[in-house]
């Protein structure tokens, strides 16, 4: 499997605070990863790095076999990342369908009426067609998150960044959810999805990762991650609501 | 599956709008004939604050860039106007368009500077390079320095044969200017750009991350205002035909009442700052005399204003009626049978 992102040895603090410890992550084209820890565990940071909202102490991102360290987060999503934020940043005063338009129009530089046709189809895909001409500071917040997934995908990404979309849904919502991530996987994009809501991510990830204090403590077959004394231990607390 | 969705810009609202819009237009053009020469002096004054609104409105409103320093391109304007009419024998018309352009070109540099700072920093950073332009033209004895310079008699018929043939002209250039700077911020908000200034004003994280190129298009956004603000300048000075460096640099005549408009008028729309001008003049024309408090009631209102309703009188309007007059946004129509959404 060709590789479609490489995080090597990077590192990041905030003071002296550590939250990015030496990380270090491939990811296969196509492929799905979890990833899973405690709050504050440096995770959201982690997508910072790699959409380019961040620039890494230490260490280097390549993406497709390109050095992209140094490149900032405009040219990362043209080349192909698309990412989520865990706390929505919606255009509030913009509609639904225009914030995706952006995505189309400057992400993947799609031709007017491809874009304006490529939005509404996510628009579609997402569930969010019904809010197409409201203004996006008007949602709730689950639907705020859910436009941060539409956006994301409007862009047109090779990999698609998730950070904590689907807390606060009810379970048919999220079995919705998990179908439309299951749909973007088979058609061929790669992702990273960061969730608490493990029984979710488990429907949809090839591989999981557990960061805890910045670094990665265990990695590999979802169910057996998930099994092992360590992570249990330390991802008691949060078993309870997935 | 295309030709199941339709983008629609226009509203009925919008087009009823327009349709009044041009008659208004087409009313004040032919002012010269119905209105009396006071009349067209204030209207000339009225036609460039709309302007110079819509252009802080652009800058501040979209790019997010919180300039209190807009008064230098209107004195650059102004000045180099001046200069090439009296030094270089530009004809003033042309000498009118150059000081756009140059201003243009001046603020290049001045963006270089003044994007290294950021909110409050730059807000005081554009002000500060206002200033030193001031000092600048000040110091340069040819134009008058401190006192600054009249434009002189030979160029002024130059402009046209009459004083009421020139104050007419100069009456359509203003209403022209103010037309055009409608027109930019209008198309611009149309096309692509607006798509990305709208997402700057609104998040600039976001726009980043959705392949937003923001220092670009904030920097094109500067130049492009400033050279209509320069333009618009030297139409000022063109109609007063006397410049200082005081007078052509003045924080409050240029940028401080601007910024009241934007304000009270709504920010971040075409709309806005058209409606800050008409209410501004007409407390202008029932307060002017009381002195002191009429400062005090343009303060209070700005105040209150920011209180009650941060998006100023049109957004209040827009918002509750869900109203735009003129149409930049972009609506989807969904015809034919609605398929499940998440099939
Ligand atoms: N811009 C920042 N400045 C200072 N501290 C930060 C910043 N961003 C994140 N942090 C800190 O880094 C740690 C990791 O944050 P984050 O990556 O959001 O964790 P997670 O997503 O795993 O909950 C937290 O302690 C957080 O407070
Ligand atoms: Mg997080």
């Amino acid at each position: 499997m060709q590789e479609i992102l490489k995080l090597d040895r990077v590192s990041k603090a905030y003071g002296s605070l550590t939250v990015t410890d030496d990380l270090s992550l491939s990811l296969g084209a196509g492929e799905a990863l979890g990833v899973i820890g405690p709050n504050g565990a440096g995770k959201s940071t982690m997508f910072n790095i790699i959409a380019g909202g961040v620039r890494p102490d230490k260490g280097q991102v390549y993406y497709r076999g390109t050095d992209v360290t140094g490149a900032k987060a405009a040219r990362r999503c043209r080349m192909g990342i698309g990412r989520s934020y865990q706390i929505p940043h919606p255009f509030a005063g913009m509609t639904v369908y225009e914030n995706l338009l952006v995505g189309a129009a400057f992400g993947d530089d799609m031709p007017r009426g491809e874009g304006f046709a490529h939005a509404a189809h996510v628009l579609e895909q997402t569930g969010l067609i019904d809010k197409a001409n409201v203004r996006a500071g008007t949602l709730t917040l689950l639907e705020r998150k859910r436009l941060e997934m539409a956006r994301a995908l409007a862009t047109r990404p090779k990999l698609l960044l998730l950070d904590e979309i689907a807390g606060g849904l009810t379970e048919h919502e999220c079995n919705d959810l998990v179908a439309t991530i299951k749909a973007i996987h088979a058609s061929g994009v790669s992702i990273i999805w960061i969730e608490h809501i493990v029984h979710a991510l488990l429907e949809v990830v090839d591989r999981l990762i557990v960061i805890n204090f910045g670094a990665k403590i265990a990695e590999g077959d979802p169910h057996e991650v998930m099994n092992s004394a360590e992570v249990r231990q330390i991802y008691m607390g949060l078993e309870a609501d997935g | 599956m295309s030709e199941r969705y339709q983008v629609h810009r226009s509203t009925r609202a919008s087009r009823v709008a327009m349709s009044l819009f041009a008659l208004v237009v087409l009313a004040l053009a032919a002012a010269p004939w119905w209105a009396g020469r006071g009349d067209l002096r204030m209207l000339v004054e009225i036609f460039t604050y709309v302007g110079l609104a819509q252009m802080w409105g652009l800058l501040a409103g979209y790019g997010g860039l919180v300039s209190i320093g807009q008064q230098a391109f209107v004195g650059l304007g102004g000045y180099m106007l001046f200069a090439l009419a009296t030094f270089a024998g530009v004809p003033p018309l042309a000498a009118l368009l150059l000081a756009g352009l140059i201003a243009a070109l001046i603020a290049i540099p001045t963006a270089l500077v003044a994007f290294r700072l950021q909110g409050a920093y730059f807000a005081i950073g554009t002000w500060v390079i206002a200033e030193v332009f001031r000092l600048g033209f000040a110091q340069a004895s040819a134009l008058g320095g401190g006192s600054g310079m009249s434009l002189p008699a030979g160029i002024v018929r130059d402009i046209a044969a009459s004083a009421p043939a020139r104050e007419a002209l100069i009456y359509w250039l203003a209403l022209g200017l103010a037309l055009a700077a409608i027109g930019m911020v209008y198309l611009l908000l149309r096309s692509r750009w607006g798509l990305a200034m709208t997402a700057i004003r609104d998040s600039e994280p976001a726009s980043e991350s959705l392949g937003v190129e923001t220092w670009r298009t904030k920097f094109v956004v500067y130049v492009a205002t400033a050279g209509m603000t320069g333009l618009i300048g030297a139409l000022i000075f063109l109609q007063k035909l006397r410049i200082s460096p005081d007078a052509a640099f003045s924080v409050s005549d240029w940028t401080a009442l601007v910024i009241f408009i934007v304000v009270i008028g709504g920010i971040g729309s075409i709309e806005g700052p058209i409606i800050g001008t008409i209410v501004f003049f007409a407390l202008r024309e029932l307060a002017a005399d009381w002195g002191a408090w009429y400062m005090i009631l343009l303060g209070g209102i700005a105040v209150a204003t920011m209180l009650v309703a941060p998006r100023g009188i049109w957004g209040v309007i827009s918002e509750r009626w869900d109203l735009q007059l003129f149409p930049v946004r972009r609506r989807l129509v969904v015809t034919g049978a609605k398929a499940d959404a998440r099939a």
